[in-house]
């Protein structure tokens, strides 16, 4: 007798009454957008009954809205389907092309930001470029919506603040001013689909003087989560982001990590790649926003 | 616990099963529907084999779970096809590219090769290579494949 269950719920109420009636039985549930994690620790080890709960037919999660204030991006859109979205594209490219660096065509037809996020893998690439672009976790709960900073989601290796009843709606994220550029770089020692040894993106806003007024920059798979480091984005904000001030965010991240050795890569290496990755993150990011200066 | 009716459309045919939660859409191709051409190859969405579409969508069927096909349209490699025309000019060229030794990956390449052409008939080396990245042969080592997929765009755009 199996005692594995699907439901996919048609809307947030439902969702969140299936939620907590499973959670009052003692039953386990698992949330499931596009599965390309779940589905395969579930295959490979961790078999355990469930009760599976498919968000993707709910209206919220499959939501893009792009407003004069805030930009809500849906948490179960596939990375495939966003980057097929020019505005989004134009809005966050850093975002977009941390997406699209996840896995191949047929695993960014079903992956979505919001897997990323709750999978909450250190390594997960999506998770510093979201932070970068101060993007808010919108958390449907019985008490309504709630929302957490990005950077405060993920509180260990794959564990996140999300409560049993609860699930990820999307993201709201601030529409970006003029003169802001973001991006993310990772490395992987093949040229695609493979898992970071390192990431950082870096978002950073530049006046029409060229000096730098806001700056935020996070950091991938060199700690237990993706950090936000204040400590670079102090170093960029009043420079022009030339070279001296990049480097001396690239030392700010280095130092700011705490990463292990594993096969992907030893304590040393780690520390110096993702300093290397802020620096060129940072540059692309300078560039994408003095090309944005002008467009009110 | 029950079992869970789906109601789904498969190249074009409609398709009504049972299956069970934790089941996957290749199981419920290759086991409760009977279209084997689908393969199973790491069952962790690395190596294509099991390529679909997905309403239209290309996706690892092994990471889809069976009741997620209910009211969705699903093209497997049996629906590729014409039956008038006869092989797909993907396929055709596969055969005459002697693009294929063991086979197993050969479903998943028709089907992702099919559908970047459908895309975008008139794709460089760069983006068909890009494109097929997901899916995985350890007998021709690419190059062949790559051709045939070349070749079949001229043929869909001979003005390139």
């Amino acid at each position: 007798m199996s005692n594995f269950g699907y439901v996919a719920p048609t809307s947030v109420e439902e969702t969140l009454a299936v939620l907590q009636r499973a959670t009052d039985q003692g039953q386990r549930t698992q949330i499931l957008a596009g599965g390309t994690d779940v589905i395969v620790q579930f295959r490979s080890f961790d078999n355990s009954h469930r009760l599976f709960v498919d968000i993707k037919s709910l209206k919220e999660t499959n939501d893009v809205r792009i407003e004069n204030e805030h930009i809500f991006i849906g948490a179960a859109i596939p990375s495939g389907v966003l980057n097929e979205n020019a505005e989004l594209k134009t809005l966050f490219p850093g975002l977009l092309e941390a997406a699209d660096l996840i896995g191949s065509t047929q695993i960014q037809g079903r992956a979505s930001i919001g897997g990323n996020l709750c999978n909450s893998s250190p390594a997960g690439d999506t998770i510093p470029a979201l932070i970068v672009n101060a993007a808010l976790c919108v958390i449907a709960t019985n008490e309504g919506t709630r929302t957490v900073p990005t950077e405060n989601f993920v509180t260990g290796v794959g564990r996140n603040c999300l409560a049993a009843h609860e699930f990820l709606l999307g993201f709201q994220i601030p529409r970006p001013s003029a003169g802001t550029g973001d991006a993310y770089l990772r490395f992987i020692p093949r040229t695609e689909m493979d898992i970071a040894v390192a990431g950082t993106a870096v978002s950073l806003t530049l006046n029409h003087d060229g000096i730098c007024e806001r700056a935020r920059v996070s950091i991938g798979a060199v700690a237990p989560t993706p950090l936000l480091v204040s400590s670079a984005a102090e170093a960029l904000v009043g420079t022009t982001a030339d070279e001296d001030a990049l480097q001396q965010a690239a030392q700010a991240c280095s130092d700011a990590a705490q990463p292990i050795t594993d096969k992907r890569g030893t304590v040393e290496y780690r520390r110096k790649v993702v300093g290397v990755l802020c620096r060129r993150a940072g540059a692309i990011a300078k560039d994408r926003a003095l090309s944005n200066r002008n467009c009110e | 616990m029950s079992k869970i009716y789906v109601s789904t459309t498969v190249n074009g045919r409609p398709e009504d099963v049972l299956c069970e939660a934790h089941q996957t859409l290749l199981d419920l191709l290759r086991d409760e529907i009977g279209l084997t051409g689908t393969k199973e190859g790491c069952g962790t969405g690395d190596c294509g084999a099991c390529t679909v579409l997905l309403d239209d969508r290309l996706v690892c069927s092994c990471l889809v779970l069976a009741p997620e096909a209910d009211g969705k349209e699903i093209t497997t490699v049996e629906g590729i096809a014409d039956s008038q025309e006869g092989l797909h000019v993907v396929q055709q060229k596969l055969l005459e590219h002697a693009a294929l030794q063991c086979g197993v990956c050969t479903p998943g390449f028709v089907v992702a090769a099919k559908a970047l052409l459908d895309k975008d008939p008139n794709p460089d080396e760069k983006t068909i290579r890009y494109w097929l990245a997901g899916n995985l042969c350890r007998c021709t080592g690419y190059d062949k494949i790559i051709r045939a997929v070349q070749d079949a765009a001229q043929e869909l755009t001979p003005t390139k």
